[in-house]
Protein backbone atom coordinates (compact mmCIF):
# COMPACT_ATOMS: atom_id res chain seq x y z
CA UNK A 1 0.00 0.00 0.00
CA UNK A 2 1.06 3.85 -0.79
CA UNK A 3 2.03 4.49 2.87
CA UNK A 4 5.48 3.20 2.85
CA UNK A 5 5.63 5.05 -0.76
CA UNK A 6 6.39 8.53 0.76
CA UNK A 7 9.74 9.72 -0.14
CA UNK A 8 12.20 12.48 0.14
CA UNK A 9 10.77 15.55 0.94
CA UNK A 10 9.58 18.07 -2.18
CA UNK A 11 9.05 21.19 -1.03
CA UNK A 12 9.86 22.57 3.09
CA UNK A 13 8.66 25.32 4.74
CA UNK A 14 11.14 26.99 6.86
CA UNK A 15 10.57 29.72 9.49
CA UNK A 16 7.26 30.85 7.55
CA UNK A 17 5.63 33.56 9.22
CA UNK A 18 3.06 35.81 8.05
CA UNK A 19 1.67 38.75 9.21
CA UNK A 20 -1.24 40.55 7.79
CA UNK A 21 -1.51 44.14 7.23
CA UNK A 22 -4.06 45.10 9.99
CA UNK A 23 -1.44 43.54 12.57
CA UNK A 24 -2.98 39.80 12.55
CA UNK A 25 -0.18 37.32 12.99
CA UNK A 26 -1.32 34.40 11.13
CA UNK A 27 1.23 32.17 11.61
CA UNK A 28 4.95 31.86 13.11
CA UNK A 29 8.07 30.34 12.84
CA UNK A 30 5.72 27.15 10.95
CA UNK A 31 8.29 24.41 9.71
CA UNK A 32 6.84 21.93 7.47
CA UNK A 33 8.35 18.97 4.83
CA UNK A 34 6.20 17.45 2.65
CA UNK A 35 7.15 14.20 1.19
CA UNK A 36 6.80 13.17 -2.28
CA UNK A 37 3.56 10.74 -2.46
CA UNK A 38 2.52 11.04 1.03
CA UNK A 39 -0.97 11.89 2.16
CA UNK A 40 -0.56 14.69 4.86
CA UNK A 41 -3.13 16.35 6.22
CA UNK A 42 -2.84 19.69 8.29
CA UNK A 43 -5.56 19.32 11.36
CA UNK A 44 -6.13 22.46 13.74
CA UNK A 45 -8.78 24.54 15.11
CA UNK A 46 -10.78 27.18 12.95
CA UNK A 47 -8.53 30.19 12.28
CA UNK A 48 -5.08 28.44 13.20
CA UNK A 49 -3.58 29.78 9.99
CA UNK A 50 -4.11 26.43 7.75
CA UNK A 51 -5.46 28.35 4.99
CA UNK A 52 -3.00 30.98 5.41
CA UNK A 53 -0.37 28.10 5.12
CA UNK A 54 -1.74 25.95 2.34
CA UNK A 55 -2.01 29.32 0.48
CA UNK A 56 1.68 30.26 1.02
CA UNK A 57 2.84 26.33 -0.06
CA UNK A 58 0.75 27.65 -3.60
CA UNK A 59 2.40 30.55 -4.45
CA UNK A 60 -0.81 32.32 -3.76
CA UNK A 61 0.21 34.16 -0.96
CA UNK A 62 4.10 35.68 0.02
CA UNK A 63 5.18 34.83 3.64
CA UNK A 64 6.60 37.88 5.89
CA UNK A 65 9.67 35.83 7.12
CA UNK A 66 11.06 32.58 6.57
CA UNK A 67 11.06 30.87 2.76
CA UNK A 68 9.40 27.75 0.98
CA UNK A 69 12.18 25.75 -1.10
CA UNK A 70 10.21 23.67 -3.84
CA UNK A 71 12.71 20.61 -4.52
CA UNK A 72 10.96 19.30 -7.94
CA UNK A 73 9.31 21.79 -10.32
CA UNK A 74 5.98 23.31 -9.31
CA UNK A 75 5.06 24.83 -12.87
CA UNK A 76 1.57 25.55 -12.85
CA UNK A 77 0.38 22.17 -13.77
CA UNK A 78 2.09 20.57 -11.55
CA UNK A 79 0.19 21.60 -8.26
CA UNK A 80 -3.45 21.40 -8.58
CA UNK A 81 -5.66 23.39 -5.73
CA UNK A 82 -9.01 22.51 -3.98
CA UNK A 83 -10.73 25.48 -2.13
CA UNK A 84 -13.09 25.18 0.36
CA UNK A 85 -16.27 25.93 -2.18
CA UNK A 86 -16.30 24.39 -5.45
CA UNK A 87 -15.28 27.98 -7.13
CA UNK A 88 -16.32 26.98 -10.73
CA UNK A 89 -17.44 29.69 -12.86
CA UNK A 90 -20.90 29.73 -13.25
CA UNK A 91 -21.00 31.14 -16.99
CA UNK A 92 -19.55 27.75 -18.37
CA UNK A 93 -20.01 24.19 -18.32
CA UNK A 94 -19.03 21.88 -16.40
CA UNK A 95 -16.41 20.84 -19.29
CA UNK A 96 -15.38 24.23 -19.92
CA UNK A 97 -14.14 24.09 -16.50
CA UNK A 98 -12.11 21.85 -16.17
CA UNK A 99 -10.85 22.44 -19.56
CA UNK A 100 -9.65 25.68 -18.08
CA UNK A 101 -6.14 25.11 -16.81
CA UNK A 102 -5.32 23.83 -19.72
CA UNK A 103 -6.96 26.39 -22.06
CA UNK A 104 -5.02 28.58 -19.67
CA UNK A 105 -1.58 26.74 -20.60
CA UNK A 106 -2.90 27.03 -24.42
CA UNK A 107 -4.44 23.80 -25.20
CA UNK A 108 -6.28 23.28 -27.70
CA UNK A 109 -9.59 22.09 -26.89
CA UNK A 110 -10.36 18.79 -29.72
CA UNK A 111 -7.02 17.98 -28.20
CA UNK A 112 -7.23 17.78 -24.59
CA UNK A 113 -11.59 16.88 -25.11
CA UNK A 114 -9.95 13.17 -24.63
CA UNK A 115 -8.07 13.76 -21.35
CA UNK A 116 -11.22 16.27 -19.66
CA UNK A 117 -13.78 13.21 -20.72
CA UNK A 118 -11.47 10.92 -18.65
CA UNK A 119 -10.93 13.13 -15.91
CA UNK A 120 -14.51 13.69 -15.59
CA UNK A 121 -15.53 9.84 -15.82
CA UNK A 122 -12.85 9.74 -13.37
CA UNK A 123 -14.80 11.59 -10.48
CA UNK A 124 -18.06 9.95 -11.49
CA UNK A 125 -19.22 13.01 -14.35
CA UNK A 126 -19.29 11.44 -17.45
CA UNK A 127 -22.50 12.33 -18.02
CA UNK A 128 -22.70 15.99 -16.85
CA UNK A 129 -19.88 17.55 -19.13
CA UNK A 130 -22.52 19.96 -20.97
CA UNK A 131 -23.84 20.95 -17.66
CA UNK A 132 -23.83 24.33 -15.75
CA UNK A 133 -22.65 24.02 -12.08
CA UNK A 134 -26.20 25.29 -11.10
CA UNK A 135 -27.92 22.23 -12.32
CA UNK A 136 -25.52 20.23 -9.83
CA UNK A 137 -26.02 18.83 -6.31
CA UNK A 138 -23.26 20.35 -4.20
CA UNK A 139 -20.83 17.23 -3.47
CA UNK A 140 -20.83 16.91 -7.73
CA UNK A 141 -20.07 20.65 -8.77
CA UNK A 142 -16.95 19.91 -5.75
CA UNK A 143 -16.17 16.70 -7.82
CA UNK A 144 -15.82 19.11 -10.60
CA UNK A 145 -13.38 21.39 -8.85
CA UNK A 146 -11.45 18.27 -8.05
CA UNK A 147 -12.15 16.91 -11.48
CA UNK A 148 -10.34 20.48 -12.61
CA UNK A 149 -7.45 20.23 -10.29
CA UNK A 150 -6.50 16.80 -11.78
CA UNK A 151 -6.97 17.51 -15.41
CA UNK A 152 -3.46 18.88 -15.41
CA UNK A 153 -1.95 15.44 -13.51
CA UNK A 154 -0.52 17.22 -10.79
CA UNK A 155 2.23 15.76 -8.73
CA UNK A 156 1.08 17.66 -5.71
CA UNK A 157 -2.57 18.22 -5.07
CA UNK A 158 -3.00 21.38 -2.63
CA UNK A 159 -6.50 21.04 -0.37
CA UNK A 160 -8.50 23.17 1.79
CA UNK A 161 -11.50 21.84 3.85
CA UNK A 162 -12.68 20.37 0.36
CA UNK A 163 -15.36 19.06 1.81
CA UNK A 164 -16.19 20.62 4.61
CA UNK A 165 -19.51 22.09 3.64
CA UNK A 166 -21.11 18.42 2.68
CA UNK A 167 -22.63 15.74 4.51
CA UNK A 168 -21.56 13.25 5.61
CA UNK A 169 -22.55 10.30 3.34
CA UNK A 170 -21.70 12.75 0.67
CA UNK A 171 -18.03 13.42 2.51
CA UNK A 172 -17.39 9.38 2.98
CA UNK A 173 -17.94 8.70 -0.63
CA UNK A 174 -15.70 11.83 -1.68
CA UNK A 175 -12.99 10.69 1.08
CA UNK A 176 -12.90 7.35 -1.00
CA UNK A 177 -12.55 8.47 -4.37
CA UNK A 178 -10.04 10.95 -3.34
CA UNK A 179 -8.15 7.73 -1.92
CA UNK A 180 -8.48 5.79 -4.60
CA UNK A 181 -7.41 8.83 -6.97
CA UNK A 182 -4.16 9.17 -4.42
CA UNK A 183 -3.19 5.92 -5.02
CA UNK A 184 -3.93 5.65 -9.22
CA UNK A 185 -2.18 8.51 -9.78
CA UNK A 186 0.81 8.66 -7.39
CA UNK A 187 0.20 11.92 -5.92
CA UNK A 188 1.39 14.06 -3.17
CA UNK A 189 -1.73 15.32 -0.92
CA UNK A 190 -1.81 18.27 1.29
CA UNK A 191 -5.36 18.12 2.64
CA UNK A 192 -6.38 20.69 5.23
CA UNK A 193 -9.27 19.90 7.95
CA UNK A 194 -10.49 20.10 11.41
CA UNK A 195 -12.33 17.59 11.19
CA UNK A 196 -10.06 14.91 13.57
CA UNK A 197 -11.90 11.92 11.98
CA UNK A 198 -11.72 13.27 8.19
CA UNK A 199 -7.84 13.51 8.96
CA UNK A 200 -7.16 9.98 10.45
CA UNK A 201 -9.30 8.36 7.85
CA UNK A 202 -7.48 9.41 4.84
CA UNK A 203 -3.73 10.66 6.03
CA UNK A 204 -0.70 8.88 6.42
CA UNK A 205 0.56 11.59 8.47
CA UNK A 206 -1.72 14.37 10.82
CA UNK A 207 0.07 17.74 11.34
CA UNK A 208 -1.50 19.42 14.19
CA UNK A 209 -1.42 22.98 14.11
CA UNK A 210 -1.79 25.32 17.45
CA UNK A 211 -3.04 29.14 16.84
CA UNK A 212 -2.10 32.16 17.25
CA UNK A 213 0.16 32.28 16.19
CA UNK A 214 -0.01 29.28 13.80
CA UNK A 215 2.63 26.84 14.24
CA UNK A 216 2.74 23.04 14.08
CA UNK A 217 2.55 21.85 17.31
CA UNK A 218 2.93 18.20 16.69
CA UNK A 219 2.82 15.22 14.33
CA UNK A 220 1.17 12.08 14.00
CA UNK A 221 1.62 8.66 12.19
CA UNK A 222 -1.25 6.52 10.57
CA UNK A 223 0.00 3.04 9.72
CA UNK A 224 -3.07 1.64 8.34
CA UNK A 225 -2.95 -0.24 5.10
CA UNK A 226 -6.19 -0.68 4.59
CA UNK A 227 -9.17 2.52 4.71
CA UNK A 228 -12.48 1.68 4.40
CA UNK A 229 -15.89 1.44 5.73
CA UNK A 230 -14.53 -1.20 8.25
CA UNK A 231 -11.43 0.82 9.02
CA UNK A 232 -14.35 3.56 10.22
CA UNK A 233 -15.73 1.61 12.21
CA UNK A 234 -12.87 -0.60 13.77
CA UNK A 235 -11.14 0.07 17.41
CA UNK A 236 -7.97 1.52 15.83
CA UNK A 237 -9.60 4.21 13.73
CA UNK A 238 -11.08 5.01 17.01
CA UNK A 239 -7.46 4.92 18.84
CA UNK A 240 -5.66 7.20 16.29
CA UNK A 241 -8.71 9.21 16.78
CA UNK A 242 -8.75 9.63 20.39
CA UNK A 243 -4.80 10.19 19.97
CA UNK A 244 -5.43 12.66 17.54
CA UNK A 245 -7.80 14.32 19.39
CA UNK A 246 -5.58 14.66 22.57
CA UNK A 247 -2.91 16.27 20.45
CA UNK A 248 -4.82 18.85 19.13
CA UNK A 249 -6.47 19.62 22.79
CA UNK A 250 -2.62 19.99 23.74
CA UNK A 251 -2.32 21.90 20.55
CA UNK A 252 -5.26 24.56 21.42
CA UNK A 253 -4.28 24.24 25.45
CA UNK A 254 -0.96 25.87 24.40
CA UNK A 255 -2.24 28.94 23.34
CA UNK A 256 -4.33 29.79 26.67
CA UNK A 257 -1.08 29.43 28.64
CA UNK A 258 0.30 32.94 28.41
CA UNK A 259 4.07 32.40 27.54
CA UNK B 1 -56.12 32.28 -14.51
CA UNK B 2 -52.51 31.54 -14.41
CA UNK B 3 -49.60 33.11 -13.39
CA UNK B 4 -48.60 34.40 -16.97
CA UNK B 5 -52.09 35.65 -18.26
CA UNK B 6 -52.91 37.38 -15.02
CA UNK B 7 -49.82 39.45 -15.49
CA UNK B 8 -50.95 39.92 -19.15
CA UNK B 9 -54.51 40.98 -18.11
CA UNK B 10 -54.47 42.95 -15.26
CA UNK B 11 -52.17 45.99 -16.68
CA UNK B 12 -54.69 45.74 -19.63
CA UNK B 13 -57.63 45.86 -17.69
CA UNK B 14 -56.15 48.99 -15.84
CA UNK B 15 -55.34 50.64 -19.26
CA UNK B 16 -58.95 50.14 -20.83
CA UNK B 17 -60.30 51.60 -17.50
CA UNK B 18 -58.20 54.35 -18.04
CA UNK B 19 -59.17 55.09 -21.20
CA UNK B 20 -62.66 54.74 -20.43
CA UNK B 21 -62.41 57.19 -17.90
CA UNK B 22 -60.58 59.92 -19.86
CA UNK B 23 -62.91 59.40 -22.67
CA UNK B 24 -65.58 60.20 -19.98
CA UNK B 25 -64.10 63.05 -18.26
CA UNK B 26 -63.89 64.47 -22.05
CA UNK B 27 -67.30 63.93 -23.04
CA UNK B 28 -69.16 64.50 -19.66
CA UNK B 29 -67.27 67.98 -19.42
CA UNK B 30 -67.57 68.89 -23.37
CA UNK B 31 -63.57 69.73 -22.95
CA UNK B 32 -62.53 71.37 -26.17
CA UNK B 33 -59.43 69.35 -27.93
CA UNK B 34 -57.30 72.02 -27.63
CA UNK B 35 -57.79 71.41 -23.58
CA UNK B 36 -57.96 67.86 -23.41
CA UNK B 37 -58.31 65.36 -26.64
CA UNK B 38 -60.27 62.48 -26.25
CA UNK B 39 -58.81 59.10 -26.96
CA UNK B 40 -60.63 58.99 -30.31
CA UNK B 41 -59.39 61.41 -31.63
CA UNK B 42 -55.79 61.02 -30.62
CA UNK B 43 -56.31 57.61 -32.01
CA UNK B 44 -57.46 58.95 -35.60
CA UNK B 45 -54.59 61.63 -35.02
CA UNK B 46 -52.57 58.94 -34.94
CA UNK B 47 -53.01 57.61 -38.45
CA UNK B 48 -53.97 60.65 -39.99
CA UNK B 49 -50.57 62.18 -39.46
CA UNK B 50 -49.32 58.46 -40.14
CA UNK B 51 -46.26 59.47 -42.52
CA UNK B 52 -45.14 62.77 -40.05
CA UNK B 53 -44.85 60.52 -36.94
CA UNK B 54 -43.57 57.90 -38.31
CA UNK B 55 -40.57 59.39 -40.04
CA UNK B 56 -40.29 61.23 -36.50
CA UNK B 57 -40.48 58.12 -35.01
CA UNK B 58 -37.38 56.78 -37.16
CA UNK B 59 -35.34 59.70 -36.45
CA UNK B 60 -35.80 59.40 -32.66
CA UNK B 61 -35.26 55.98 -32.35
CA UNK B 62 -31.94 56.02 -34.81
CA UNK B 63 -30.53 58.68 -32.78
CA UNK B 64 -31.49 56.68 -29.53
CA UNK B 65 -30.01 53.39 -30.58
CA UNK B 66 -26.74 55.15 -32.09
CA UNK B 67 -26.52 56.86 -28.52
CA UNK B 68 -26.88 53.55 -27.39
CA UNK B 69 -23.99 52.16 -29.19
CA UNK B 70 -21.98 54.50 -28.46
CA UNK B 71 -22.46 54.40 -24.42
CA UNK B 72 -22.36 51.08 -24.63
CA UNK B 73 -18.74 51.02 -26.43
CA UNK B 74 -17.58 53.93 -24.19
CA UNK B 75 -18.95 52.64 -20.81
CA UNK B 76 -17.82 49.29 -21.33
CA UNK B 77 -14.50 50.99 -22.65
CA UNK B 78 -13.83 53.42 -20.18
CA UNK B 79 -14.56 50.29 -17.60
CA UNK B 80 -12.14 48.54 -18.48
CA UNK B 81 -9.36 51.32 -19.25
CA UNK B 82 -10.20 52.20 -15.33
CA UNK B 83 -9.99 48.46 -14.37
CA UNK B 84 -6.45 48.12 -16.19
CA UNK B 85 -4.98 51.11 -14.50
CA UNK B 86 -5.69 52.61 -11.13
CA UNK B 87 -4.09 56.15 -12.61
CA UNK B 88 -6.22 56.17 -15.31
CA UNK B 89 -9.08 55.63 -13.30
CA UNK B 90 -8.63 58.28 -10.47
CA UNK B 91 -7.89 60.68 -13.05
CA UNK B 92 -11.09 60.70 -14.90
CA UNK B 93 -13.53 58.79 -12.48
CA UNK B 94 -14.47 61.97 -10.67
CA UNK B 95 -15.42 63.54 -14.47
CA UNK B 96 -18.03 60.84 -15.46
CA UNK B 97 -19.41 61.64 -12.20
CA UNK B 98 -19.68 64.89 -12.77
CA UNK B 99 -21.11 64.87 -16.08
CA UNK B 100 -23.34 62.43 -15.25
CA UNK B 101 -24.50 64.38 -11.74
CA UNK B 102 -25.04 67.68 -13.70
CA UNK B 103 -28.62 67.84 -15.41
CA UNK B 104 -28.55 67.17 -18.76
CA UNK B 105 -31.48 69.67 -19.20
CA UNK B 106 -28.86 72.12 -18.60
CA UNK B 107 -26.29 71.23 -20.55
CA UNK B 108 -28.13 70.55 -23.71
CA UNK B 109 -28.42 74.23 -24.69
CA UNK B 110 -24.81 74.82 -24.44
CA UNK B 111 -24.24 71.70 -26.66
CA UNK B 112 -26.74 73.16 -29.59
CA UNK B 113 -24.69 76.02 -29.34
CA UNK B 114 -21.12 74.60 -30.26
CA UNK B 115 -22.78 71.75 -32.16
CA UNK B 116 -24.32 70.89 -34.97
CA UNK B 117 -28.53 69.99 -33.86
CA UNK B 118 -27.97 66.26 -34.70
CA UNK B 119 -24.64 65.46 -33.08
CA UNK B 120 -25.62 67.85 -30.21
CA UNK B 121 -28.86 65.64 -29.63
CA UNK B 122 -26.64 62.82 -30.12
CA UNK B 123 -24.14 63.83 -27.56
CA UNK B 124 -27.08 64.97 -24.94
CA UNK B 125 -28.86 60.98 -25.26
CA UNK B 126 -24.69 59.66 -25.04
CA UNK B 127 -24.13 61.65 -21.79
CA UNK B 128 -26.94 60.51 -19.99
CA UNK B 129 -26.75 57.03 -21.13
CA UNK B 130 -22.95 56.01 -20.83
CA UNK B 131 -22.82 55.97 -17.31
CA UNK B 132 -24.94 53.24 -15.53
CA UNK B 133 -23.09 51.08 -18.52
CA UNK B 134 -19.87 52.84 -16.77
CA UNK B 135 -20.84 52.59 -13.37
CA UNK B 136 -21.84 48.79 -13.61
CA UNK B 137 -19.38 47.52 -15.84
CA UNK B 138 -16.85 48.79 -13.19
CA UNK B 139 -18.83 47.35 -10.19
CA UNK B 140 -18.81 43.87 -12.42
CA UNK B 141 -15.31 43.51 -13.13
CA UNK B 142 -14.47 44.48 -9.35
CA UNK B 143 -16.99 41.44 -8.35
CA UNK B 144 -14.84 38.72 -9.16
CA UNK B 145 -14.93 35.52 -7.42
CA UNK B 146 -11.53 36.12 -5.06
CA UNK B 147 -10.96 32.32 -5.18
CA UNK B 148 -11.68 32.04 -9.32
CA UNK B 149 -8.72 34.63 -9.43
CA UNK B 150 -6.34 32.84 -6.89
CA UNK B 151 -7.00 29.98 -9.25
CA UNK B 152 -6.33 31.96 -12.65
CA UNK B 153 -3.00 32.64 -11.15
CA UNK B 154 -1.99 29.45 -9.94
CA UNK B 155 -2.38 28.20 -13.41
CA UNK B 156 -0.05 31.40 -15.18
CA UNK B 157 -3.17 32.82 -16.59
CA UNK B 158 -1.96 35.89 -18.37
CA UNK B 159 -3.58 39.57 -17.56
CA UNK B 160 -5.51 39.02 -20.94
CA UNK B 161 -6.75 35.71 -20.42
CA UNK B 162 -8.06 36.94 -16.77
CA UNK B 163 -9.90 39.69 -18.70
CA UNK B 164 -11.29 38.14 -21.32
CA UNK B 165 -12.39 33.99 -19.72
CA UNK B 166 -12.82 35.93 -16.06
CA UNK B 167 -13.22 39.28 -15.13
CA UNK B 168 -15.62 40.51 -18.37
CA UNK B 169 -18.08 36.66 -17.98
CA UNK B 170 -18.37 37.74 -14.56
CA UNK B 171 -19.42 41.14 -15.55
CA UNK B 172 -21.53 40.37 -17.92
CA UNK B 173 -24.85 40.42 -15.57
CA UNK B 174 -23.74 43.63 -14.44
CA UNK B 175 -23.51 45.35 -17.66
CA UNK B 176 -26.18 43.85 -19.08
CA UNK B 177 -28.09 45.88 -16.30
CA UNK B 178 -26.31 48.81 -17.22
CA UNK B 179 -27.26 48.77 -20.57
CA UNK B 180 -31.45 48.63 -19.43
CA UNK B 181 -30.76 51.46 -17.79
CA UNK B 182 -29.10 53.22 -20.65
CA UNK B 183 -31.50 52.06 -23.23
CA UNK B 184 -34.43 54.36 -21.36
CA UNK B 185 -31.85 56.96 -21.03
CA UNK B 186 -30.99 57.58 -24.22
CA UNK B 187 -34.60 57.92 -25.21
CA UNK B 188 -34.87 60.77 -22.56
CA UNK B 189 -31.27 62.32 -23.52
CA UNK B 190 -32.76 62.60 -27.10
CA UNK B 191 -35.84 64.23 -26.34
CA UNK B 192 -34.46 66.32 -23.82
CA UNK B 193 -32.11 67.53 -26.33
CA UNK B 194 -34.81 67.85 -29.01
CA UNK B 195 -37.19 70.16 -26.60
CA UNK B 196 -34.50 72.04 -25.50
CA UNK B 197 -33.65 73.39 -29.37
CA UNK B 198 -37.55 73.45 -29.44
CA UNK B 199 -39.06 74.43 -32.26
CA UNK B 200 -36.05 76.66 -33.57
CA UNK B 201 -34.36 73.87 -34.14
CA UNK B 202 -34.16 71.72 -38.09
CA UNK B 203 -34.57 68.37 -36.02
CA UNK B 204 -37.15 65.83 -36.91
CA UNK B 205 -37.74 63.58 -34.13
CA UNK B 206 -40.93 62.87 -32.01
CA UNK B 207 -39.82 65.17 -29.06
CA UNK B 208 -39.56 68.02 -32.13
CA UNK B 209 -43.23 67.17 -33.24
CA UNK B 210 -44.37 67.84 -29.72
CA UNK B 211 -42.61 71.01 -29.47
CA UNK B 212 -44.02 71.67 -32.71
CA UNK B 213 -47.59 70.91 -31.94
CA UNK B 214 -47.50 72.87 -28.75
CA UNK B 215 -46.69 76.11 -30.54
CA UNK B 216 -49.41 75.31 -33.10
CA UNK B 217 -52.10 74.09 -30.02
CA UNK B 218 -51.79 71.15 -31.88
CA UNK B 219 -53.04 69.10 -28.89
CA UNK B 220 -53.77 65.79 -30.36
CA UNK B 221 -50.91 65.76 -32.33
CA UNK B 222 -48.91 66.03 -29.13
CA UNK B 223 -50.76 63.21 -27.54
CA UNK B 224 -50.17 61.11 -30.66
CA UNK B 225 -46.50 61.65 -30.27
CA UNK B 226 -46.12 61.39 -26.48
CA UNK B 227 -47.72 57.80 -27.13
CA UNK B 228 -45.52 56.61 -29.74
CA UNK B 229 -42.51 57.88 -27.38
CA UNK B 230 -43.94 55.91 -24.50
CA UNK B 231 -44.06 52.54 -26.80
CA UNK B 232 -40.64 53.32 -28.18
CA UNK B 233 -39.30 53.26 -24.58
CA UNK B 234 -40.89 50.06 -23.64
CA UNK B 235 -39.90 48.54 -27.32
CA UNK B 236 -36.39 49.63 -26.61
CA UNK B 237 -36.80 47.91 -22.40
CA UNK B 238 -38.42 44.55 -23.71
CA UNK B 239 -35.75 44.82 -26.57
CA UNK B 240 -33.28 45.08 -23.67
CA UNK B 241 -34.45 42.51 -21.19
CA UNK B 242 -34.55 39.71 -24.13
CA UNK B 243 -31.17 40.27 -24.93
CA UNK B 244 -30.21 40.06 -21.55
CA UNK B 245 -32.25 36.77 -21.31
CA UNK B 246 -30.78 35.14 -23.77
CA UNK B 247 -27.14 35.95 -22.47
CA UNK B 248 -27.79 34.66 -19.22
CA UNK B 249 -30.69 32.20 -19.35
CA UNK B 250 -28.33 29.29 -18.27
CA UNK B 251 -26.24 30.39 -15.83
CA UNK B 252 -27.33 32.99 -14.32
CA UNK B 253 -29.31 33.20 -11.06
CA UNK B 254 -31.43 36.35 -12.43
CA UNK B 255 -31.94 34.47 -15.49
CA UNK B 256 -32.93 30.93 -14.53
CA UNK B 257 -36.48 29.51 -13.68
CA UNK B 258 -36.34 27.02 -10.57
CA UNK B 259 -38.15 24.03 -11.11
CA UNK B 260 -40.02 22.33 -8.23
N1 LIG C 1 -6.54 38.51 4.30
C1 LIG C 1 -6.45 38.54 5.64
N2 LIG C 1 -6.30 39.71 6.27
C2 LIG C 1 -6.18 39.75 7.62
N3 LIG C 1 -6.20 38.68 8.42
C3 LIG C 1 -6.35 37.49 7.85
C4 LIG C 1 -6.48 37.34 6.42
N4 LIG C 1 -6.62 36.03 6.15
C5 LIG C 1 -6.57 35.39 7.32
N5 LIG C 1 -6.41 36.25 8.36
C6 LIG C 1 -6.27 35.90 9.78
O1 LIG C 1 -5.28 34.92 9.89
C7 LIG C 1 -5.67 33.93 10.80
C8 LIG C 1 -5.58 32.57 10.15
O2 LIG C 1 -6.52 32.52 9.09
P1 LIG C 1 -6.69 31.23 8.18
O3 LIG C 1 -7.71 31.56 7.16
O4 LIG C 1 -5.38 30.77 7.70
O5 LIG C 1 -7.29 30.18 9.24
P2 LIG C 1 -7.75 28.70 9.03
O6 LIG C 1 -6.95 27.86 9.92
O7 LIG C 1 -7.75 28.35 7.59
O8 LIG C 1 -9.24 28.74 9.58
P3 LIG C 1 -10.55 27.98 9.07
O9 LIG C 1 -10.46 26.58 9.54
O10 LIG C 1 -11.66 28.71 9.75
O11 LIG C 1 -10.59 28.11 7.58
C9 LIG C 1 -7.05 34.28 11.30
O12 LIG C 1 -6.93 34.84 12.56
C10 LIG C 1 -7.54 35.30 10.31
O13 LIG C 1 -8.31 36.27 10.98
MG1 LIG D 1 -9.31 28.02 6.15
Amino acid sequence: MASSASGPPIVSLRGIGKTFGNGTVAIDGLDLDVRGGEFVSLLGPSGCGKSTALRILAGLSEPSRGHVAWRVSHAPRDVGFVFQEPTLMPWATVFANVFLPLKLAGEDRAAAAPRIEATLARVGLADFAQAYPRELSGGMRMRVSIARALVTQPRVLLMDEPFAALDEITRFKLNDDLLALWRELRMTVVFVTHSVFESVYLSERIVVMSPRPGRIASELAVDTPVRDTQFRTSADYAAVCRRASEALAIAMAGERTPA
Amino acid sequence: MNEHARRLVLPLAVLALAVLAWDLVVRVNGLPPYILPGPGLVLSTLVADWPILWSSLLTTLEITFAALMLAAAGGIGLALLFNQSRLIEHSLYPYAVILQVTPVVAIAPLLLIYLPQPAAVLTCAWIVAFFPVLANTTLGLNSVDHNLADLFRLYGASRWQVLWELKLPAALPYMLGGLKIAGGLALIGAVVAEIAAGSAGAGSGLAYRIAESGYRLNIPRMFAALLLLSVAGIAIFALLSWLTHLALRRWHESAVTREG
